[in-house]
């Protein structure tokens, strides 16, 4: 089983983004998602779980169609893919603990164990005792660790993480990368990682697609990019405008 | 040059099919939730917590605006009728006025500003911040979790708070009348009795609820819809009180020409 995207098209108005994207992500494995900011990188996300809806071609998860799944087939679906937003989307109103909670109530789990989830969720993120606090008590990486904790509280088959570290110093970048790794390895999460961070793109990633155009333009393991001959992709990854713009011309 | 003024006819079509677009956009968004009012197991556990902020504590807004109302009303009522009608006339006047229309209008005009302005903002700020993303991905449905429980809260607490501004309203005309006025006690309830039907606290309490109904329609309408950062969400907040006391007075209008 596994997440397979099948020429899968998306325009915002005359604003093409998505044109015609295929891609597999094979069962236990992690792919970074990388490309220049704008490229469509969280649209394909979010068509993932249908947060989006493409405008054609097929997305699959777990061998079912999304797009033709019905209102209570689709929540059954994103509950077995766990979501890790960009500025984390913590409920603001709510605490740590009833954050990380949430999932969890919604498929009506005990409360006694609802308690040693969400105890065990934050462990794993380190970020014990912090049950009690708000959202706006916590600083950008804690927010983003609590995201994740809430993402695989319900023990998620699937989590896609988008730009988990944009905004982050480098230790705290390397902390999210660990527990990307920690997921994948502990919790045996498949992953896709949205990212235009190399470094953590080459940390926590087993394979590496590259977005450009409306389509994937590279993809392969992270040694395997790094030696890529391709001008726009050795652009990117080496962050070298000049050799770029010398290959868009 | 302003286009109304460049080429009106184009700006007057164009207008046109965007309201008409609007009320459409609307219509879905109605049809949806009505849906989502099906998973009960979602809203039933936070209606009442909505119940509580969205009636209770309108409580003191409504009453004050209620107690001014009554009070002004008695004061002009025997500035009119002066050695022309009976005294006790005030009490009809008060009682009328308060229970068909001043009671439930300005309660509703100003839980438009106060409810609707709240459910929009919050709501808005959920979209953009995406919070409400959040709740899909975590398997909730956001009409049934975030707009069914506050639309449900406001057709059940707008008559509740309508019917204690209408109570109050009166006590505020009754008050005036037995201190400022040359009016007896007995006087301001024989007039107050006089034209009194049962129906009209029907009226009343079916026009709260109305008005409860789409004060937080339009606010979640327009919360769910918004689209951009803080600048978005103000927009938003803004349409919502604009859309929403309009559409109050459309239906006091309306419940006016089918009951009465």
């Amino acid at each position: 089983m596994s997440i397979e995207l099948h020429d899968v098209r998306k325009a915002f108005g005359t604003n093409v983004i998505l044109n015609g994207v295929s891609l597999t992500v094979e069962e236990g494995e992690t792919l970074a998602v990388i490309g220049y900011s704008g490229v469509g990188k969280s649209v394909l996300l979010k068509s993932i779980v249908r947060l989006l809806e493409p405008d054609a071609g097929d997305v699959y998860v777990d061998g079912q169609d999304v797009s033709t799944l019905h209102r209570d087939e689709l929540y059954d679906l994103r509950r077995r893919v766990g979501y890790v937003f960009q500025f984390a989307a913590l409920f603001d109103s709510m605490t740590v603990f009833d954050n990380v909670a949430m999932g969890l109530r919604r498929v009506r789990m005990p409360e006694p164990e609802i308690v040693g989830r969400v105890e065990e969720s934050l462990q794993l993120v380190e970020m014990s005792g912090y049950d009690d606090r708000l959202p706006a008590e916590l600083s950008g990486g804690q927010r983003k660790r609590i995201g994740l904790a809430r993402a695989i509280a319900s023990r998620p088959k699937y989590v896609l993480y988008d730009e988990p570290t944009t905004g982050l110093d480098p230790v705290t970048t390397a902390v999210i990368d660990g527990l990307i790794i920690k997921m994948a390895n502990e919790l045996n999460v498949t992953g896709v990682v949205v990212t235009h961070d190399m470094k953590s793109a080459y940390r926590v990633a087993d394979r590496v697609a590259m977005l450009y155009d409306g389509g994937i333009r590279f993809i392969g393991t992270p040694a395997e990019i790094q030696q890529a001959e391709d001008p726009v992709v050795r652009g990117f990854i080496e962050g070298n405008p000049k050799l770029a713009q010398e290959a868009v011309a | 040059m302003n286009q109304a003024w460049t080429s009106p006819a184009a700006w007057v079509g164009r207008s046109a099919l965007e309201t008409a677009g609007g009320f459409g956009r609307f219509g879905g968004f109605a049809s949806s939730v009505v849906r989502s009012a099906g998973d009960v197991g979602t809203w039933s556990r936070l209606l009442i917590s909505h119940m509580a902020r969205l009636g209770v504590e309108s409580l003191p807004i409504a009453l004050f605006i209620a107690a001014f109302t009554g009070i002004v009303l008695a004061l002009q009522a025997s500035y009119t009728f002066t050695g022309a009608i009976p005294l006790y006339f005030v009490g009809v006047l008060v009682g009328k006025t308060m229970i068909l229309e001043l009671g439930p209008v300005l309660t509703g005009l100003a839980l438009a500003g106060r409810v609707g302005a709240n459910i929009a903002a919050e709501i808005g700020t959920m979209r953009v911040t995406e919070q409400i993303d959040a709740l899909e991905t975590l398997g909730y449905d956001p009409l049934a979790y975030l707009v069914v429980p506050r639309v449900l809260a406001g057709i059940i607490m707008f008559p509740v708070v309508v019917a204690f501004a209408n109570a109050i309203g009166i006590l505020g005309g009754w008050i005036t009348a037995i201190n400022l006025l040359d009016m007896s006690t007995p006087q301001f309830v024989r007039g107050l009795r006089l034209f009194f039907v049962q129906f009209d606290i029907q009226y009343s309490l079916i026009k709260a609820a109305s008005f409860g109904l789409s004060v937080t329609a339009i606010g979640a309408y327009y919360g769910f819809h918004t689209m951009g950062g803080a600048a978005a969400v103000g927009r938003s907040t803004t349409q919502a009180v604009v859309v929403s006391s309009m559409m109050i007075l459309v239906l006091d209008a309306f419940w006016a020409v089918v009951l009465l």
